[in-house]
């Protein structure tokens, strides 16, 4: 089985020689939801803005490949790699305040890609987007469609992007952080729904978080990740069951638990981030192209 | 609600032109230079000058001055040129088309120079193409309009001669025009040669008022556009599939336009202001010309007329931005 999305060996630097991916390897298997767990500047949502092709012109892609649903996206041009990642891969935004344009009304930005890149007739476009905003119990289709951004509710809009990421039926989803900026309640419901759509739809996605208990919802692999480097990737039960990282335990015990409300919460102990430090420098003392410039 | 919001726009419209006003009649007058003396041969009488003091009501205080014009414009009457010996508003509205036309070519030259440089220099960010418009902003910015003026009449009026460098339309034609909008009136006349010609006039000066517009338009608008183009709305845009050139035209560019188009709004009357000189120039028959005129003969009527109008247009023009704004930003409309 040839899968959906593979990442091998990816590196990538700012322009002052410092690494933020180090030889990430990842690979996401047609239909299944991996979870790409890790802190604030771990390199995570990289990966996913590297996939879909709209890294910061800041950031450096210096060795690795990415592959979607086989195409070689490294060794495309700007124009077809465009074409490509438009036609397969949708991404989830994570701030829904802010990823819709606050002057176009919402329903031409659900269906313009339909229309435009993938070339459907605009009245089929349009049943499909009212078939998807059915799909995340959007009730009055039309209002929403005719709505500016700014007259819908978070959540709402939250569920309109996730309508818009499926409809075009993408073999991959890139969920960056989907809930984060929602308020608790909210966020129960997106991935509910956003877990209900994959499996009614079968699309793969990578989902971007840094919140363990989303991870053990919705995902069936973890790469987990810190400072650039996937420093654990297991099966997700087998995960929480027995997580071999030292980093790995330490995040679960930063994690506040439903069960446990009131136990206290551990940070990432000096030790663990030492162990880390040295694996660090060590892969990067291992790492030939432009040399041992990238001190992490 | 809206129709509240207008009509408090109408009242600070007439208290800024009531303001404008109170201003120049005191300026006009205090400032040293007497319509009088410049009427007279010298050697006239004291009571010639007298006689033709009390004629105008010059010998009055500036306060009475000031209310008897005040009733005479309640009533649309501005009162007679000292040095043209006719009605103000007729003089002005003779000129004024000749000043508007001007204006507005030089404004939709602004913006077909400006606009393509932002969008290409957005589009092309952090290479060459920006680094050479950047220059060329600079430039066309660092540099008045007058002096572009004098460059534009020594390249096409005498290197290159292929426009006219004075007047605004070439003396021997016969103008069948019943307004004084020649250019517009051309048009719907389907008269192109006469188009031409105007054209043929119009260009340099409209060109030397756009350029330094077309300069902030441009490096404002890139600004705009650069800053928009970090904007998650418009990452989700290149992953749907977009080029960068539909996702700025799409996406980006209205959004950007906003604070562009309250900064175009400035600095066209700043545009206008820039006809006064510019008109001098290349002897343009508009507003500005006989203002000088009328600053030269101390033509106080004339000098009040001329700049209540222009201040008028002023006040119209922020107007009309802010019209457009709410228009183009959805979250205003219903304020």
């Amino acid at each position: 089985m040839s899968a959906c999305l593979d990442i091998s060996n990816l590196s990538a630097r700012l322009p002052s020689g410092q690494r933020v991916l180090r030889s990430v390897s990842l690979t996401v298997q047609p239909g299944e939801v991996r979870a790409l767990v890790g802190e604030s500047g771990a390199g995570k949502s990289m990966i996913g803005k590297a996939v879909l092709g709209v890294l910061p012109p800041s950031v450096r892609i210096v060795e690795g490949s990415i592959h979607l649903e086989g195409a070689d996206l490294g060794q495309l041009s700007a124009k077809e790699r465009r074409r490509v990642i438009g036609a397969k891969a949708a991404l989830i935004p994570q701030d829904p305040l802010t990823a819709l344009n606050p002057s176009r009304r919402v329903g031409p930005q659900m269906t313009d890609r339909l229309i435009h890149i993938l070339g459907w007739a605009a009245d089929k476009a349009d049943r499909r987007v009212r078939q998807l905003l059915d799909e995340v119990h959007i009730r009055e289709p039309d209002r929403v469609m005719r709505s500016y951004p700014h007259e819908l509710s978070g959540g709402m809009r939250q569920r309109v992007l996730i309508a818009a990421a499926f409809a075009s039926e993408p073999r991959l989803i890139v969920a960056d952080e989907p809930t984060t900026a929602l308020d608790v309640t909210v966020q129960k419901q997106i991935l509910r729904l956003i877990a209900q759509l994959q499996q009614e739809h079968g699309t793969a996605i990578l989902f971007v978080t840094h919140d363990l208990g989303v991870v053990a919802k919705i995902s069936q692999r973890v790469t987990v990740l810190y400072a650039g480097k996937v420093v654990e990737e297991a099966d997700t039960p087998a995960l929480f069951a027995d997580p071999q990282h030292a980093y790995t335990r330490a995040l679960m015990a930063a994690t506040p638990k439903y069960t446990d409300p009131m136990a206290s919460l551990m940070p990432v102990d000096d030790t663990v981030l030492a162990g880390l430090a040295a694996e660090i420098a060590v892969a990067d003392h291992d790492w030939k192209p432009g040399g041992g410039t990238g001190r992490g | 609600m809206i129709f509240q919001r207008f009509l408090i726009r109408l009242l600070t419209m007439a208290i800024t032109l009531l303001g404008v006003s109170v201003v120049v009649f005191v300026i006009i007058r205090v400032a040293p230079g007497d319509p009088i003396a410049m009427m007279l041969p010298p050697g006239a009488s004291d009571d010639d000058i007298a006689r033709l003091r009390a004629l105008y009501g010059l010998d009055r205080s500036i306060v009475e001055q000031y209310f008897i014009w005040f009733s005479g414009v309640l009533q649309g009457n501005f009162g007679t040129s000292i040095s043209l010996r006719q009605d103000v508003m007729s003089l002005v509205l003779s000129r004024l088309p000749a000043t508007l036309e001007l204006s507005i070519f030089a404004l939709f030259i602004a913006l077909l120079i400006g606009g393509p440089l932002a969008i290409l220099g957005a589009r092309e960010q952090g290479t060459a193409v920006e680094a050479g418009i950047d220059v060329a902003n600079g430039a066309a910015l660092s540099i008045p309009d007058f002096l572009w003026g004098l460059a534009l009449i020594l390249l096409f009026g005498v290197l290159w001669p292929v426009f006219h460098i004075s007047g605004r339309v070439s003396p021997r034609l016969d103008l069948p025009f019943v307004t004084q909008f020649y250019l517009f009136e051309s048009i719907l006349r389907f008269r192109f040669d006469l188009t031409k010609d105007l054209i043929g006039h119009m260009f340099m000066p409209a060109l030397a008022l756009a350029l330094p517009l077309a300069a902030i338009i441009s490096q404002l608008l890139k600004i705009s556009l650069k800053e928009v183009m970090t904007l998650d709305y418009v990452t989700l845009a290149r992953v749907k599939g977009f080029s960068e050139t539909s996702v700025i035209l799409r996406e980006a560019l209205k959004n950007a336009a906003l604070p562009t188009l309250t900064l175009i709004g400035v600095q066209f009357t700043f545009l206008i202001g820039g006809t006064v000189i510019i008109e001098r120039l290349f002897s343009y028959e508009g507003l500005g010309n006989m203002a000088i005129d009328a600053v030269i003969n101390r033509d106080l009527p004339l000098i009040q007329g001329i700049v209540l109008v222009f201040a008028l247009i002023f006040v119209l023009i922020n107007l009309a931005v802010d019209m457009m704004y709410a228009l183009l930003n959805p979250r205003l409309r219903h304020g």
